[in-house]
């Protein structure tokens, strides 16, 4: 199983590169952040600490695991470990799905771990559902930062590519919403404009409604809702690793 | 380590704390509330929040919060509030902060306006917003001493508040507004009906609540 002895390496290297540490950094200070919005609230204090640590830690995670995989990709390349392992008789393809299962494992343990503290606020199904979303939406990140680090070669580049993708995926919904208002523009350039970013929106998960601030403080989604948000998810998991597969087939070290 | 780097670093550390010594601290600043967004500023602040509308309502009623209340422009202030609401329609956050704030300005202009978009906003979930249209109604007859807009929103909450979880004197608050009782009494009896149901259940709305009605014996002594 050299798919397994890669993703437990990946697993290994992020605990002793200090990735716990940092998310433990993360988990301090929405705490600190949370006490202080405790003070200012004149009224649904606990929906505000909800609502605001839980937006911090979401953006946390996804920071943090593009940083991570994007950098120990990159040095694996500067160090010349990659032409190692590719020199070894294991079909690219194992390694590069032991890599990203080891890294999508990295980002289902970050998420546990923030979901953790939220249980205290929220009702433990809903941060568990959330939890369960986070971890998809970073195995997704994970291997939009995989394919560009390969791709791209440089950490600057992958990082941006990598949180690029994510805020588009984030906020494409609203640029959809401004581009079609009441008051949108009727010419020949605006309806250019809304075919343009429809086409984007078709090319882009929809992360605005994966890992909602609303599952914690009103209650969990329905259960057709939820599964099909997972199950967007997981379909452009498939489409990354596939792209990420296709590229790292034909790189020639 | 040369000397003259470590001289560098104590002169622009104390530099940076004198710097910062002398600003003026940012709440002695007065400013103007800014004009809310329309339709479409609403969206863009849906999208400068990246999906995360709740956690943006929430944000926005704390630099709310921030302003001076004397010489707030109340149009403007209502936009913002609307733009909460929009943001995030369950949080009860911009209908309590309208009603217990900013509807008791001296004003009674700027109360009207408040008390305004407490009614308008009821209408889109009376079942959810009916505490705060019921506090309305008692600062109408109260505060404003205009008894047919009281009894105006009381007659709302009795039309349109249809849920099992409405209590019985909201229901009949119309009486309630006609009982010959005064503002404590009747904001006592608004308070512990709402604690008794367990309609307030923060426990800083409460202190805010309480320390309110403080006020209010100091004021009817």
């Amino acid at each position: 199983m050299p798919a397994a002895i890669l993703a437990r390496l990946v697993l290994l290297e992020a605990r002793r590169g200090g990735l716990p540490w940092l998310a433990a950094a993360c988990i301090a200070a929405g705490a600190a952040l949370a006490g202080f919005l405790s003070q200012v609230a004149l009224t649904e204090s606990r929906e505000l600490q909800l609502a605001i640590v839980a937006a911090w830690l979401r953006a946390c995670a996804v920071f943090l695991i593009a940083a991570h995989v994007a950098t120990r990709t990159l040095r694996e390349v500067d160090d010349k470990a990659l032409e190692l392992m590719l020199a070894l008789p294991i079909a690219r393809s194992s390694q590069y799905l032991g890599r990203l299962a080891g890294l999508a494992a990295c980002g289902a343990l970050l998420a546990a771990a923030f979901a953790a503290p939220l249980a205290l606020l929220a009702p433990p199904g809903a941060a568990a559902l959330w939890a369960l979303s986070l971890a998809c939406e970073l195995a997704l990140v994970a291997a939009a930062a995989l394919f560009f680090a390969m791709t791209l070669v440089q950490p600057v580049p992958a990082i941006a590519a990598t949180l690029g993708l994510y805020l588009l995926a984030r906020s494409i919904a609203a640029l959809q919403a401004l581009s079609g208002g009441p008051l949108a523009d009727a010419s020949l350039a605006g309806q250019v404009g809304r075919g343009v970013v429809g086409a984007i929106a078709f090319l882009l998960p929809r992360l605005d409604q994966a890992t909602r601030t609303d599952w914690l403080l009103y209650g969990a989604p329905a259960a057709p809702a939820y599964a099909g948000v997972i199950a967007g998810l997981l379909l452009y998991l498939a489409l990354l690793v596939a792209a990420g597969l296709f590229d790292f087939e034909r790189k020639n070290v | 380590m040369p000397a003259w780097i470590l001289g560098l670093l104590a002169v622009s550390c104390a530099a940076q704390l004198l710097w910062h010594g002398t600003r003026p601290a940012p709440l002695g600043e007065a400013q103007a509330l800014p004009p809310a967004p329309a339709h479409a500023g609403i969206e863009a602040l849906r999208l400068a929040s990246f999906g995360e509308s709740a956690a943006a309502a929430r944000l926005l009623m704390l630099y709310l919060q921030g302003f001076d209340l004397p010489g707030l422009d109340y149009v403007r202030l209502t936009g913002w509030l609307r733009a909460a609401l929009a943001l995030d329609p369950r949080t009860g956050y911009p209908l309590f902060a309208a009603a217990r704030i900013f509807a008791e300005h001296p004003d009674p202009a700027r109360s009207r306006a408040a008390l305004d978009f407490i009614y308008q906003e009821f209408a889109r979930d009376p079942d959810r917003r009916w505490p705060w249209l019921a506090h309305a109604a008692l600062l109408a007859k109260h505060r404003l001493k205009d008894l047919p807009l009281a009894l105006r929103y009381a007659a709302a909450i009795e039309r349109q508040a249809r849920s099992a979880e409405v209590p019985l004197w909201a229901r009949q608050m119309q009486v309630f507004i006609l009982e010959d009782m005064n503002e404590l009494e009747a904001a006592r009896i608004m308070l512990g009906g709402l604690l008794e149901r367990g309609e307030i259940r923060d426990p800083n709305e409460l202190r805010f609540l309480q320390q309110r009605l403080r006020e209010l014996e100091e004021r009817v002594k």
